[in-house]
């Protein structure tokens, strides 16, 4: 059983979009759970449909959402503070001792972040690299095991077959709550949730069946 | 945002000519582009804070979407697609959208330097 789970990802959705499920169900047993948020998603290109936001709203907005989603999830919530779209620019070594820190801080037994180059936006990409290099940081007895997210269309197949996959039915509720509390982003494909109740059979089954599990790679670091 | 009405943003844009200006000026297709279509190519261009002065700015379009030129001492700053005009904190936001209300362009003007 886990003493503290930390997720570390780069934007206001990404925790319900990705991993919302298994952090409730930890929380159904009790265990902590903390999301180190690391931008507002300041760049984000979903204004709402009809749109509600702007450029210079949107970053307010989606912090209010991302909290309105932590409460939901009923996670811990600390923000990092980057900007959106920047974080590959950024001093990565830089970035890991700062996030080596804040674990040192939590101790946690579990770190979820997502799979350095199979994540598919730069974003993830930078702070997943980030966030493992943290861990690798740590002295190995004290290290917490890594579970590493990946997105990309290709990665069951470079990648095999994800170590951890949690089926989060029991939770879809909470799962479906968090997601739509990014009301600014639920548009485009993600709209879909808004109405998943009226869509045909066949629909909801394959919204369900893509957010109904969550994949994960344990990272190995003595590779 | 509002639609752009022409003549209303002409004006705006002229209060700001020969002034220290900073302009923030971004185009995407998003960082999802080639993971739904492998056909398509993620593209973007970003400059946020940009300190110039324009000594001549003209908005041409025809009714749907538009273009604006910004003519400074030694070249242009320019955007294409504009369909989407607000003020927000005296600053200039003009924008275009797609249909799922996704932004595609934004050109925005401010005398003070844009939140970091």
């Amino acid at each position: 059983m886990e003493k503290h789970v930390v997720v570390i990802y780069p934007h206001p959705d990404d925790e319900s979009f990705g991993a919302a499920g298994s952090m409730a169900k930890f929380r159904s047993e009790g265990i902590p759970v903390t999301y180190l948020c690391g931008t507002l998603g300041q760049m984000g290109r979903n204004m709402g449909n009809p749109t509600f936001a702007n450029r210079e709203t949107l970053p307010e907005i989606r912090k209010s959402e991302l909290i309105k989603a932590c409460d939901a999830l009923d996670v811990d919530l600390q923000m990092l503070g980057y900007r959106d779209k920047t974080i590959e620019f950024e001093n990565r070594t830089e970035i890991a001792e700062r996030l080596k820190g804040i674990l040192e801080e939590i101790g946690p037994t579990l770190v979820i972040t997502h799979y350095p180059d199979y994540a598919v936006h730069p974003d993830h990409n930078a702070l997943g690299a980030a966030a493992i290099e943290a861990v690798r940081l740590m002295e190995p007895s004290e290290r917490p095991t890594v579970w590493a997210q990946a997105i990309s269309n290709d990665y069951e197949l470079e990648l095999g077959s994800p170590d951890i996959i949690t089926d989060v039915n029991e939770f879809f509720g909470k799962k479906l709550e968090a997601i739509l509390s990014h009301d600014s982003q639920v548009a485009g494909m993600f709209g879909k949730f808004k109405m998943l109740d009226e869509l045909d059979e066949e629909e909801r089954r394959e919204i369900v069946a893509n957010f109904g599990k969550e994949r994960f790679y344990i990272w190995q670091f003595d590779k | 945002m509002k639609p752009i009405e022409i003549n209303h943003i002409q004006g705006l844009l002229d209060q700001f000519v020969n002034k220290d200006i900073y302009i923030h000026l971004e185009t995407t297709n998003g960082a999802y582009a080639s993971h739904f279509d492998d056909k398509a190519y993620n593209v973007g261009a970003y400059i946020r804070n940009a300190n110039v002065i324009y000594e001549q700015a003209k908005i041409v379009g025809d009714g749907k979407s538009y273009r604006v030129g910004l003519k400074t001492g030694l070249g242009w700053i320019y955007a294409e697609g504009l369909s989407d005009w607000t003020m927000h904190e005296e600053q200039l936001l003009l924008a275009g959208h797609d249909r799922e209300g996704r932004l595609m362009v934004a050109l925005e003007i401010s005398e003070k330097p844009f939140h970091n």
